[in-house]
């Protein structure tokens, strides 16, 4: 296989954060004009720390980098784009106020003529296809549009290396593909792409290449036609993993919540949930299907007391069969109530948990009013957090940690430790694993399920249709704030929830549900569309 | 387009958390340094010797009984003021209204005693001003809080504007109770009855001060770090969609902070008023209600922290005086080495974060 000669190589890269904290061990690493290299890891493993060295935002301790076969030196990112290497970071590094084209010319050296700038920004779309306007403001675009600037940012920038840090994190399946007809186009126009993912149905579609790093090591590099999902994971993990759910049938389900005629509207005055009537039985799990902003938020926030309610109620059932309305509660009522329900929310850091605090205080957060007087109980949470790290292997040097340092994967580790500590009846998850690695993630996964064993009704808030269709019991599809059809998770077709997500169905006729969820008609579901 | 390579001469990496010692040792470094420059810059600037300057600069703080006392006593109102801001701080509510929160808690107590002297007993009217300054102060704290809570006003901006109607209000009641008329001065307060004179403890006058202070400090810090209130002003203070989440009442923990912040100020104004100067001026408070927003923030909201902060500060003040006296010099020259102090001591902190590698000589290519 002839090869042209590398773009970027890196040899022997070695970076390390404090005492014998390896970011990067050895790696090399290649990178070729006019392909597309996926970079594969768990979190933690030194993805994003080895393009940042490229990148110009740290210096690597040891080890070479050549462009186009020329040792150079990389001290900022200037230097980085002057060498022709740009990087997409994964949080947007945008002005807000500022307009698209006043972003990419932002921090450019030379006489400033806007537009002159939008000429040759409307050039760049038109020749690789993205749609941006120059003169929108940051503020008002959606996080795919902010991501197209940030691309067209670092092409305007003349680079013809390109790194993509998880840029499919944040988007829908449709901005998907869209960002991925754009990196073929590139790709055509001879630049090197480098994409980070943790989505293996991503690299098998998108990249030439896979390159694989484990804890900071280079493990190897595959040809993505000649490999599978699997090998990719078993080199990623260093062993075998299975790859599936388990998917038991409920026990004993009882209902749990019935949402009844559920109306919510926004601080924008927009009605984000329409008349939403649900039921949610104990010991299944419930997934939520729908696209992004369709109401998922505002339906677990409402069960949480978080949300305003227009109208409608939700009622929990004890298991002795009290009713308790949850409408108008706030997550304390609801605890003095005695529902046990724990919410794992969409945002981790922003909301589930506070960032800067350790993980001991951070358990704290559902428990500090426990116990009388006017002190908190310090040594339970930082016992349950000993715990929880040990059981749910959480790799982190210590219990004092702010839990902002930790990975992805194990800030959701300790967030959902915490959460299903409660011993919930309830237990909601919204998108629990996203930008979780594998092993990860179906650590997460199991224990759900394990959750959902124990007699728990789950709600699980999902955007892989895949893994939803594989985990929920029964598929609610929400659409445009509606319950657009509630499907059997075992029989559903995944192009069937697709079209539920994407347009409303005339009536709910189609429906088919498990036998346990027919059992004693209601009166409030049929007047529900 | 041949660039040389060139590795760089050093480069900036993050460190891990040092040990208390080395960060210590850092500081020591940077005061040591900051002492040197200071030195340097006297000896050109004004010629006379820098040992002798800070002699005197001691000798301000310290040089007599009656000195030192007034200097503990000072830094016991720098640290109270700034121990009381720190609650809000926590909270990332910026309550920069401390001077007018101190200055409204001294009125209080100035307008107890010049209207109740000989009316009731002094121990009546010290109990009085007390419950008074720690009233007004909460209601100073109180109204911004209540904006904030409600509508979303800018913290910053209405407690900034908090000190301007304080002020105000002090110069308009020295004018109905000035003494003698037309002085536009209200002179010492029942200076012949001494009613309303708060107590000397240990028969001391300036022990009360100390004492408040520092019990002030102590609760401070047990309340931030060991109390549920600490906490939800912690959790409020890092993240408000956690705060919601877990069911934290917003609103009612930036009233109730605010209140303490506002209360506590209003103490120091009380000892300002009451214990030491026993009149009041609009600027009795002497900036140091925005001092301590600096105080509060080099200690990084850690009470026991902002002792030596305080003390560094007040040491500063104290000697300016005693240089201008004694050689002749501007007292803002001692503002200057205040500043270049403040400085490194703050700049330090880029070392304890950061370490610097060098170029390894044997890299092969230079």
């Amino acid at each position: 296989m002839e090869k042209p000669q590398a773009a970027v190589s890196m040899r022997n890269i070695v970076k390390t954060f404090g005492k014998g904290v390896y970011a990067n061990r050895d790696v090399d690493l290649d990178i070729y004009h006019g392909e597309i290299l996926s970079l594969l890891g768990e979190n933690g493993s030194g993805k994003t720390t080895l393009m940042n060295m490229l990148s110009g935002i740290y210096y690597p301790d040891e080890g070479e980098i050549f462009i186009n076969s020329k040792p150079v030196s990389i001290n900022s990112p200037k230097d980085a784009y002057e060498l022709g290497i740009g990087m997409v970071h994964q949080h947007f590094k945008l002005v807000d106020v500022l307009t698209a084209a006043e972003n990419i010319v932002l921090g450019l050296d030379g006489a400033l003529d806007l537009n002159k700038a939008k000429e040759k920004i409307r050039e760049i779309c038109a020749r690789y296809g993205f749609e941006v306007d120059p003169d929108k403001k940051i503020y008002s675009m959606s996080v795919s549009e902010k991501q197209t600037v940030e691309i067209v940012k670092v092409l305007y920038r003349g680079a013809d290396i390109l790194i993509l840090d998880e840029p499919t994190a944040v988007l829908t399946p449709q901005e998907t593909k869209k960002l991925f007809e754009i990196m073929r186009n590139m790709k055509k126009d001879g630049k090197a792409l480098v994409i980070i993912t943790h989505k293996l149905a991503e690299v098998m579609e998108i990249s030439d290449r896979v390159a694989i790093l484990r804890q900071g090591k280079y493990v190897g590099t595959l040809i993505t036609k000649n490999t599978s999902p699997k090998e990719m994971t078993d080199m990623m993990v260093g062993r075998k993993v299975e790859l599936g759910i388990e998917r038991p049938e409920p026990i004993d389900p009882k209902l749990r919540l019935r949402i009844s005629n559920l109306s919510v509207t926004d601080a924008e005055g927009i009605q984000k949930l329409k008349n939403i009537n649900l039921d949610i039985y104990s010991g299944e799990i419930l997934g939520i299907a729908g696209i992004s902003g369709c109401g998922q938020k505002e339906l677990l926030e409402s069960v949480a007391g978080l949300q305003k309610v227009d109208s409608g109620s939700i009622i929990y059932y004890d298991d002795d069969g009290t009713e308790k309305e949850l409408v108008g509660m706030d997550p304390v009522k609801i605890k003095e109530l005695g529902v046990a329900l724990s919410f794992v929310p969409e945002d981790r850091l922003g909301m589930g948990l506070v960032g800067d605090m350790d993980l001991s205080d951070n358990m704290m957060l559902r428990s500090f009013r426990d116990g009388k007087g006017v002190f908190t109980d310090r040594k339970s949470p930082h016992e349950r957090a000993e715990k929880i790290v040990k059981q749910l292997h959480v790799d982190t040097p210590g219990i004092e940690t702010p839990v902002r340092k930790l990975s992805g994967g194990n800030i959701q580790k300790v967030l959902v430790g915490r959460e299903l500590y409660l011993r919930p009846s309830v237990l909601m998850t919204a998108y629990v694993v996203r930008g979780l690695d594998i092993n990860s993630s179906y650590t997460i996964y199991d224990l759900i399920v394990f959750q959902k064993l124990s007699g728990t009704a789950v709600i699980f808030v999902g955007e892989d249709l895949d893994v939803l269709l594989q985990i929920s019991d029964r598929v609610c599809v929400l659409c445009d704030g509606q319950v657009n059809g509630i499907l059997d998770g075992r029989k559903a077709e995944k192009s069937e929830v697709g079209l539920l997500m994407t347009s409303l169905a005339e009536n709910h006729e189609s429906v088919s549900e498990p036998a346990y969820a027919k059992t004693g008609s209601d009166p409030e579901k049929e007047g529900g569309n | 387009m041949e660039k040389k390579i060139r590795v760089p001469l050093f480069h900036l990496a993050k460190r891990e958390e040092l040990s208390k010692k080395k960060k210590f040792i850092i500081r020591i470094i940077a005061i040591v340094a900051a002492l040197l420059l200071c030195a340097l810059l006297t000896a050109l600037a004004t010629g006379i010797n820098p040992l002798e300057v800070y002699g005197s600069l001691v000798g301000g703080a310290f040089g007599s009984v009656r000195k030192t006392w007034i200097t503990l006593q000072d830094l016991s109102i720098l640290l109270l003021i700034s121990v009381a801001l720190t609650p809000a701080f926590t909270m990332k509510f910026w309550n920069i209204g401390g001077e007018g929160q101190v200055l409204v808690g001294g009125l209080a107590t100035a307008a107890c005693m010049i209207l109740l002297e000989n009316k009731i007993p002094s121990v009546l009217i010290m109990l009085v001003s007390f419950i008074a300054a720690v009233l007004a102060g909460a209601l100073w704290g109180l109204i911004p809080a209540v904006c904030k809570a409600k509508w979303n006003t800018n913290e910053t901006l209405m407690t900034l504007m908090m000190n301007y109607i304080a002020t105000q209000l002090v110069s308009f009641f020295v004018i109905i109770w000035e003494v003698p008329k037309g002085s536009g001065k209200i002179g010492i307060i029942n200076q012949n009855s001494h009613d309303g004179w708060m107590v000397q403890l240990f028969g001391s006058k300036y022990m009360l001060c100390i004492v408040v202070s520092a019990v002030v400090t102590v609760f401070m810090y047990i309340y931030l770090n060991y109390s549920k209130h600490g906490y939800e002003i912690q959790v409020v203070g890092q993240s408000i969609n956690t705060a919601k989440y877990v069911g934290i009442n917003i609103s009612k923990v930036i009233i109730r902070t605010m209140l303490l912040s506002g209360a506590l100020c209003g103490l120091a104004g009380m000892l300002l008023v009451g214990s030491i100067n026993h009149t009041i001026t609009t600027t009795i408070a002497g900036g140091q209600g925005f001092t301590a927003v600096m105080v509060s923030w080099m200690a990084k909201f850690n009470p026991f922290t902002m002792i030596p902060c305080a003390f560094l500060i007040v040491f500063m003040n104290r000697g300016a005086g005693e240089i201008a006296t004694n050689f002749g010099l501007n007292p803002s020259f001692a503002d200057i080495m205040t500043g270049i102090i403040l400085f490194f001591i703050i700049g330090c902190e880029f070392f304890i974060n950061y370490s610097i590698k060098f170029r390894k000589m044997s890299g092969g290519r230079s």
